[in-house]
């Protein structure tokens, strides 16, 4: 798609020398590559001491007895800990919100008191001048547990028989929803075919580059606490660390400057944070944590983990005319503090089937606490899910009826021009493009002729397939996600935009960066809204003392909701810049633009003062300005869309891979996206999101995979044994958009950075049975290993 | 993540180096490379009082051809070898599998020496050592022995190494010209372990196998030659034969189950790579067609 397509129709495109649509390099780029980045995991401050944790070793146990004499003796120790001292200065917290109706779980401390509920809970605290002397020390700590019984089954995990983990809780069941939509049991007795299957989606989890890291300094005179951590939701933490420290929110400083990924990993609020920030208020001194590979392994939030059963009517026409699926998902032990763990299979029950017409619809979710490790939101929540439901069972039903992939997609997927409308679970989509994401799909990947090179080599005994996937994605959320439950998380951002004494700008955003480019589309936005060069643009983002109030960065909201305050607010101190220029040069406001850092004739384009001299005169000589004309060179402007609850975008993504049948292996040898998220910022930003993305969720599709066994025990909590997809098993990635910008905002910009990871598994699950049809085998679970292929094939 | 306390010695030379291994003994470990060591120490698997590192040791480095034997020092690099003209002309197969030890930046650091002393049972080198014949080149400070790989793989990161010697070279006779090789290793990525490898010389006269070595590795607690290359040798190699050695490996091996693989999996790669290996030396792709279940 040309630049002009992409960005057509938008007002602050018609300005000249706009960066919006163009690739404009990262304005971070240098410094991180320069290894001048300010990760937490780099800081050091004054008397700051390093907390590491003794976690449990078991899944399920009462702590009978605690012995930290021989620690404290140990050299370099400055304090041991254990949970219940610990309890003096934090207050447990319960993850439900109230929108989640029926959303339980129990009161979960910063440290476990009497009983640990998974292997990798922190017990007791070592704090030591250094890590590795606070590791020794932990080694000298004596836990005494009496091992109850571990629930590690989710399917079994609603028996009667089974322990319940929470006794007050009365079962193990923390959420259930039902939905039923149109007429679904007529249309499954009416329709020609019903095809039924059961998906299985391993337990995974993020693997970040810089692992969780804070260090919390509470300074006793100012009574005040500075938390600085990786984070994607700075106000959030401020909140949350407030409250359960019993402090003032202004009495909590969040500062967060470099994040080595995210992927919604660090937008939770983890106990061992916690329990960090209290250490430091016990201490009064700075206290340093840095999760290290095999605590984030343990405690990093895992995902996914969902046992799905689905079944679609389809006539022998093409015509589907409804699905049902049945979810179970296990949890861990907890409810995910503050955006719980029931996001997940909520968001399964809304998304399956919702890039189709059928109205009929029946959904349960069903989540079950357990004792491992806890799960919650990691990019594309639920998507994956929703989207290898529906897609792998739209394949089993083309396949019923003898129907090309293809077509049964071309009769069911909403038209484009059907737009408002709404799904049967009630989402309103404002405008998707479905049919024109599949034809450009389609012509990327040459369709037809990659149908007739897998007809040749599969008579040569090469089994390669093509798995197709549409979707949709929830980006761009407003209060409906969080705020309505009852939780402090901002779906509001804000932007103030400032212009200084030399003429350069300073920016604050509410929204943070952990690597996928806030910083760089914010300054495009700001230089193309104001009429600046992008080098006179400095952002300043994460610090709860310096930005606006905001959400931050997560649910692929950023770019949509903190770039449109962005825009907003540049054009609103352009506005005030022109009304002293109209002072200054004696001329209208509406006659003057602001080009090229200088205000300019929009007709002939003349310069008429450079912005440093007018920045010269408003700051150095005001008394040269009329009487009554009060510049303002500060703009602050916010933003939420509150029309739709979300901003959905649409996309489709095919696989073309071959499967060695003597082995199981799988080898990727072409993936391409196509993704709308309305108006493209930055190009080159956008692909590498997808890409990103897709890498994720190949990820998932066929290496990662946390392995539990039946005690609870996690066996791989390694890079050696977790599996993370690397560049030699990657394809080549084509990515191809299709716009329809959002009429919500100004800018039009929906998120994309979700869209890759929704998508990719289901088009190599379909690739991988399209591959195996001769064979009449099905298989409908990842990730999808030599021995699940091999099994299926009879062969292992 | 942190490695416990350990005292640190830098041997000046290898009779330093023994002399340190002799006075300290089991509490010291030998750090060379220290790709295998390090991460041990950083996730307490290991917890030596002493590291002995021998990496400045600039004897124990290089590649000598002399009297058709290969001599490589046991500090010589993964790197080293993948870029050695002597190891491509004499000793191909040690090349193929050098590719698929690790990573880059694992080869950069990573010693044959280390590696081999390791012990890894899913480890390419160790298989290569058995297949070549190889002899370990062991010092200790009153005197050289020399071992041949066959008895110095023991078991899981167990060699015949005692704790006051030091693996200095390793010493493989050239095969002769015309000699095959043939390497493969099922991986869940490129440089992860291996669920079943097979690091492979055959000597050939005419279309039939005068020798085959047949040597196993990520299959047992150590690498492992088939007996079964027995039905192959000296006699015209069709899919009956092949299916025949396949089946008399089946019975010889003994797999482990793991996460990776089940105990079948690798019985089913082991039986694989034997049809896959023959047809390649033999230059008949047919033959890695069949006979495969």
């Amino acid at each position: 798609m040309s630049r002009s397509d992409q960005t057509e129709g938008l007002t602050a495109l018609d300005r000249p020398n706009s960066y919006i649509g163009q690739s404009v390099p990262r304005p971070n780029l240098d410094r991180l590559l320069q290894g001048r980045g300010q990760y937490v995991s780099d800081l050091v401050l004054p008397r700051m001491v390093h907390v590491a944790f003794v976690r449990s070793p078991r899944a399920h146990a009462r702590i009978a007895a605690i012995d930290t004499e021989a620690a404290k003796a140990m050299p370099g120790v400055v304090a041991v800990v254990t949970g219940r001292e610990l309890a003096a200065v934090v207050t447990p917290w319960v993850g439900v919100l109230a929108h989640l109706k029926g959303l339980k779980s129990a009161p979960q401390h910063a440290m476990a008191i009497d009983r640990v509920c998974w292997q990798g809970e922190a017990v007791v605290a070592v704090l030591a001048s250094s890590r590795a002397l606070a590791e020794d020390a932990v080694e000298a700590v004596e836990v005494s547990y009496e091992e109850l019984p571990a629930v590690t089954d989710m399917r079994s995990a609603l028996d009667p028989a089974t322990p319940v983990i929470h006794p007050d809780l009365g079962d193990n069941l923390a959420f259930e929803r039902n939905h039923d939509a149109g007429a679904v049991d007529a249309a499954f007795a009416e329709a020609d075919e019903v095809v039924e299957a059961e998906f299985v989606f391993g337990r995974h989890t993020g693997v970040t580059l810089e692992p969780r890291a804070v260090v919390a300094d509470w300074n006793v005179g100012e009574r005040r606490l500075t938390i600085y951590q990786g984070t994607q939701a700075p106000h959030m933490v401020q909140n949350i660390a407030a409250k359960h420290l019993d402090l003032a929110e202004q009495q909590v400083r969040v500062v967060c400057k470099d994040v080595g990924g995210s992927f919604g990993i660090k937008v939770h609020i983890y106990a061992d944070e916690m329990a960090t920030y209290g250490l430091a208020k016990l201490l009064r001194r700075p206290v340093k944590f840095v999760a290290d590979r095999v605590e984030s392994f343990n405690t990093d939030i895992h995902a996914r983990d969902h046992i799905c059963k689905g079944r679609i009517a389809v006539n022998r026409n093409g015509s589907i005319k409804a699905f049902e699926i049945d979810d179970l998902t296990g949890i861990g032990p907890y409810s995910m503090y503050p955006r719980t763990s029931a996001i997940e299979a909520n968001q399964v029950v809304n998304l399956v089937g919702g890039q189709y017409t059928t109205p009929n619809y029946r959904a349960r979710a069903r989540v079950v606490f357990q004792n491992k490790n806890v799960t919650c939101q990691y990019r594309a929540v639920g998507h994956p899910i929703a989207c290898s439901v529906t897609e792998g069972l739209v394949d089993l039903a083309a396949r019923r009826i003898g129907m090309d992939p293809v077509q049964i997609r071309r009769l069911n997927l909403i038209g484009d021009d059907a737009y408002p409308c709404a799904s049967p679970t009630g989402l309103r989509f404002e405008a998707l493009s479905h049919h024109a994401s599949l034809q450009k799909l389609l012509q990327m990947m040459d369709y037809e002729a990659l149908r007739a090179e897998q007809a040749r080599l599969r008579r040569r005994g090469i089994h390669r397939g093509i798995g197709l996937a549409s979707f949709i994605e929830v980006t761009n959320p407003g209060a409906a996600f969080y705020g309505v439950g009852g939780a402090r998380i901002s779906s509001q951002d804000g932007v103030t935009v400032r212009l200084d004494a030399a003429g350069s700008v300073t920016c604050y955003t509410s929204i943070t960066e952990q690597g996928q480019g806030s910083e760089a589309i914010t300054a495009q936005i700001v230089a193309s809204g104001l009429g600046v060069s992008i080098d006179r643009v400095r952002v300043v983002l994460g610090d709860t003392d310096a930005t606006p109030y905001g959400g931050g960065t997560w649910a692929s909201r950023a770019a949509g909701i903190g770039g449109e305050a962005a825009l907003q607010s540049a054009k609103t101190l352009r506005g005030n810049i022109l009304q002293v220029a109209a002072a200054i040069l004696q001329a209208r406001p509406a006659d003057l633009d602001i080009s090229d850092n200088a205000v300019v004739d929009p007709s002939s384009g003349e310069r008429k003062i450079e912005l440093s001299e007018l920045a010269r005169i408003v700051f150095f000589r005001p008394d040269t300005l009329p009487p009554g004309l009060q510049p303002e060179m500060v703009a602050t402007r916010h933003f939420v869309p509150r029309q739709y609850g979300f901003a959905f975008t649409n996309g489709i993504q095919a696989s073309w891979l071959e499967v060695d049948t003597a082995t199981g292996f799988i080898s990727l040898l072409d993936h391409w996206v196509v993704e709308d998220c309305g108006t493209v910022i930055n190009p080159q930003l956008v692909d590498e999101q997808v890409r990103g993305g897709v890498v994720q969720g190949l990820g998932a599709a066929l290496f990662e995979h946390c392995i539990y066994d039946e005690r609870g025990q996690l066996t791989n909590a390694n890079m050696a044994d977790y599996l993370v997809p690397m560049a030699a098993e990657m394809p080549d990635i084509a990515v191809g958009h299709v716009v329809t910008p959002t009429k919500e905002s100004e800018l039009g910009a929906k998120g994309a950075g979700e869209a890759g990871t929704a998508g990719a598994a289901a088009a190599v699950a379909n690739a991988v049975n399209d591959a195996l049809s001769p064979f009449g085998v099905t298989i409908t679970e990842i990730p999808l290993t030599p021995r699940v292929i091999l099994s299926a094939l009879g062969r292992a | 993540m942190k490695a416990p306390a350990f005292s640190y010695m830098r041997a000046e030379s290898v009779e330093h180096a023994l002399e340190l291994l002799s006075r300290h003994g089991d509490a010291a470990k030998i750090l060379s490379g220290g790709q295998s060591l390090l991460p041990a120490l950083n996730l307490r698997l290991a917890a030596p009082a002493i590291l002995i590192d021998i990496g400045r040791l600039d004897e124990l480095r290089g590649i000598d051809l002399r009297d058709n034997v290969v001599t490589i020092g046991a500090l010589t690099r993964h790197v080293d070898l993948l870029a050695s003209e002597e190891i491509l002309s004499s000793l191909p197969l040690l090349r193929q599998a050098a590719a698929h030890v690790a990573h880059p930046a694992i080869r950069n650091r990573g010693t044959i020496g280390g590696n081999l002393a390791h012990a890894d049972p899913a480890s390419e080198f160790p298989a290569c050592m058995l297949a070549l014949d190889a002899r370990m080149v062991i010092r200790r400070e009153d005197g050289e022995r020399r071992v041949d790989a066959r008895d110095f793989f023991r078991g899981i990161y167990e060699t015949a190494l005692e704790p006051c010697e030091l693996l200095v070279a390793i010493e493989i006779p050239r095969p002769q010209s015309g000699s095959r090789t043939y390497f493969h290793e099922f991986v869940r990525r490129s440089g992860d372990y291996a669920m079943t490898g097979l690091a492979a010389l055959a000597h050939l006269d005419g279309a039939q196998f005068a020798d085959l070595r047949l040597s196993y590795f990520a299959i047992g607690d150590r690498p492992y030659l088939a007996r079964a290359t027995s039905h192959l040798v000296g006699v015209a190699i069709t899919g009956e034969r092949i299916a025949e050695a396949q089946a008399a490996l089946d019975a010889e091996l003994d797999p482990p189950d793991d996460q990776q693989a089940s105990a079948a999996m690798r019985r089913h790669f082991a039986r694989l790579l034997l049809s896959r290996c023959v047809a390649n030396v033999l230059e008949r792709p047919e033959l890695a067609m069949e006979a495969v279940t």
